[in-house]
């Protein structure tokens, strides 16, 4: 399929549909942010950038680009890492971020309606001021949540809650002719023929514009405690999860990290950690409506950590001992970041009792292809994020060892029975790592989906599939 | 070293809501903790510990159920602990309270240091330490954000005058309260608060105290009569400024001059 060189007259029309020449930019104005996500492995700049604020406006431009075949990539925050945002086949980039705002909160259904451009703290602070809980939490909190839903990302508290499909009630989207369709609803079951909405869960942007969600809420638990375990090693740290899992408590979250990562945070942060003794932790939190409730879920786990040599259980209780070590945790990614001169990532998913193999098969590739990995992540869940760091390698022999250590970490991935990405999502980065460990009629059946959504194939060329 | 803490029990949210009718401070009775500038203190103490022996004890003004910040400091490292609890306490203003501590103090046995948080986060009035001092007759510094040396006969520590920083010897004994961040305090420990489960809490009523005169302690000790409580205005008013940088630095300038900021 051929697109459409995009024109000075297309621009004009846009600018005609939009009626804002803030909101429509063309040649030099645009920012050169547009070109690539926060890991910036993938570059191209756009022809044109939109950015909408209403369905309508969303619908008005895919109907344009449909009739004239021209590329259209959606944009969040930006903070992607596998280049989903980025249009590599030029064309609009469709900016959502504008599109923030809460529609409705339905405190007798137990939902949230909001606009995709929210981002995600904004909005678990609106939901905890109305008592209320959205689980789905990703470590990047301006992410927006349309961007959350295109990745299906999973976040810390997957161990107890669940991923964001899991709590996308109804979508409105907007497809690529510019039709509008609602997808799902305020309904709690739904057998009402294919789950539509959940193909979008996790589409990454390829199948339809999303342009308002409905998202399921809980009741904010009254209390969270959180401990924070310290390990002479990490291979003891993540040998004890299995245990942990097994014992029935249920966590929210299961973290693990090593002090190395742990220092690059303080120097980043410029803040301490607040213990020094482990070489790796574990952290664990737990919610509840009580302190008490919170102490009787905890002990069993506390008694094991000690069994399978934890040096102690430190206790987290208070906002400003939380604030201590998640808001390090939090910064893991940036922090790893500003220690090299590069990265690429690995986002694999295991299934959770073969965690600890990856962990010591990402030390052992480290010193075989000697090259410099990180690694924290949610143990919990099974889904590690590795990250590979360039440091003084040249970009041939950085290229090269990079690479070799991919294949190695996707094929011992396959091996475990797990899958290319936990939560980052496929987008242009791991489109070939998702081809190699994907069977073909899986691929075929993808692309049969993306055809009879997207004919012209407008919406996000060039990812996944 | 033989060390006493101060410490207190506070609300355990920092967002502290005002009943704009009644004027009464809304508390849930259960979510408590201690006050965070006292972890720096307990911190202090444990630290002071570790590198010259001793021990540490804390004391604590509050009703029965005070006794979990007790615990926590227990969980951190402090070795000894006590409640100052009676209704007759109840009520106190700084001063009253300043006096019960002081005479929990003595009760608490051998001293060289007693340390203190800055302030408390629901009081705020950061003098409970420093007139504490004034009746045990034993110096004090206030604002302390380092300790440069442990001597034989007293500490060398910074004191932060805000303009200026000081460096001052304080004899022994003598109470010194922290600022925050001397420390970072660490986190209770697990293993610790099991162990010290079952250790004794020593509780001291009123009718313990060594000076015991009615006049001077609770409501009836206290002259700071609060008239009336209410939460702090909220001004959201905003306004968008927008030119060049010049330009709004100009507007900005004359705002600040028209409203007398500077």
């Amino acid at each position: 399929m051929s697109y459409k060189a995009f024109e000075k007259t297309d621009y004009e029309n846009l600018l005609k549909i939009i009626n804002d020449d803030e909101r429509v930019l063309y040649g030099e104005e645009i920012n050169e942010e547009y070109s690539h996500d926060e890991l910036g492995g993938t570059h191209s700049v756009p022809d044109a950038v939109v950015k909408a604020l209403t369905t309508e406006e969303v619908s008005a431009v895919m109907k344009y680009a449909y009739d004239n075949v021209i590329p259209v990539t959606v944009r969040g925050s930006g903070t992607g890492l596998v280049g989903a945002c980025v249009p590599v086949m030029g064309g609009i980039v469709l900016d959502m971020s504008g599109m923030n705002k809460v529609l409705e909160l339905d405190e007798e259904n137990l939902t949230i309606t909001v606009e995709p451009g929210m981002l995600l703290m904004e909005l678990a602070a609106y939901v905890e001021e109305n008592g209320f809980f959205y689980p789905p939490d990703p470590g990047e909190k301006t992410a927006t949540i349309g961007g959350n839903i295109s990745t299906n990302a999973g976040g810390m508290r997957a161990v107890k809650y669940g991923v964001t499909r899991d709590y996308v009630r109804g979508l409105t989207v907007v497809l690529p002719n510019g039709e509008v369709l609602n997808l799902g609803g305020k309904v709690v079951k739904n057998s009402s023929g294919f789950d539509l909405k959940n193909l979008i869960v996790g589409s990454e942007g390829l199948l339809a514009v999303i342009t308002k969600c409905v998202l399921k809420l809980m009741p904010l638990p009254k209390k969270t405690v959180s401990l924070l375990i310290p390990f002479k090693s990490l291979h003891a740290a993540i040998e004890t999860v299995p245990k942990i899992i097994r014992s029935k408590a249920i966590p929210t979250a299961v973290e693990f990290m090593e002090r190395e990562v742990i220092k690059d945070s303080e120097t980043y942060l410029g803040t301490a950690f607040p213990d020094k003794s482990g070489d790796a932790y574990l952290i664990l939190k737990f919610d509840g409506n009580s302190k008490q409730e919170i102490e009787s879920l905890y002990d069993n786990v506390a008694s094991i950590c000690l069994e399978n040599g934890a040096m102690d259980v430190l206790i987290s209780d208070t906002d400003e001992r939380d604030e201590s070590i998640w808001k390090p945790r939090g910064s893991f990614l940036e922090a790893i970041k500003s220690s090299t001169t590069y990265m690429d990532e690995v986002d694999i998913v295991v299934p959770r009792n073969r965690i600890a193999e990856v962990v010591k098969y990402c030390m052992e590739i480290s010193e075989q292809i000697k090259i410099r990995i990180k690694s924290f992540g949610h143990a919990g869940d099974g889904n590690l994020h590795i990250y590979i760091l360039k440091d003084d390698l040249s970009d041939t022999e950085w290229e090269k060892r990079m690479k070799a250590a991919m294949k190695l970490l996707y094929e011992k991935a396959r091996e475990l029975g797990g899958k290319v990405s936990g939560e980052h999502g496929i987008g242009f980065a791991k489109r070939e790592y998702l081809h190699e460990s994907s069977h073909k009629t899986e691929m075929e059946l993808m692309r049969g989906i993306k055809a009879v959504f997207d004919p012209k194939n407008i919406l996000n060329p060039g990812k996944i599939v | 070293m033989n060390i006493i803490v101060c410490i207190k029990q506070v609300p355990g949210s920092n967002k502290a809501e005002v009943d704009p009718v009644t004027g009464v401070l809304k508390r849930d009775g259960n979510d408590t903790k201690m006050n965070p500038y006292d972890l720096y203190a307990v911190e202090t103490a444990v630290r002071l510990k570790e590198q010259s022996g001793g021990k540490v004890s804390v004391i604590t003004m509050g009703p029965p159920s005070a006794e979990s910040v007790i615990r926590e400091a227990f969980a951190m490292g402090a070795d000894e602990g006590f409640i100052l609890t009676d209704r007759k306490f109840a009520g106190a203003d700084v001063l009253a309270t300043s006096y019960t501590i002081s005479q929990g103090i003595k009760m608490a046995g051998e001293y060289d240091l007693i340390l203190c948080g800055k302030q408390t986060t629901d009081g705020d009035t950061a003098q409970v330490g420093p007139e504490i001092s004034e009746y045990l007759n034993i110096p004090c510094i206030a604002n302390v954000t380092s300790i440069e040396e442990i001597g034989d006969k007293g500490l060398t520590v910074l004191m932060d005058m805000q303009t200026a920083i000081e460096k001052c010897f304080i004899e022994y004994p003598c109470l010194v309260s922290v600022d925050k961040d001397i420390f970072l305090p660490r986190l209770p420990s697990y293993v610790k608060m099991k162990a010290s489960k079952d250790q004794k809490i020593n509780f001291i009523t009123y009718e313990d105290l060594p000076d015991k005169d009615e006049t001077k302690v609770g409501l009836n000790g206290s002259p700071t009569k609060v008239q009336r409580i209410f939460p702090p205005s909220v001004n959201d008013k905003r306004e968008l400024f927008s030119g060049t940088a010049e330009e709004m630095t100009e507007t900005v300038l004359t705002k600040l001059k028209e409203n007398k900021f500077i």
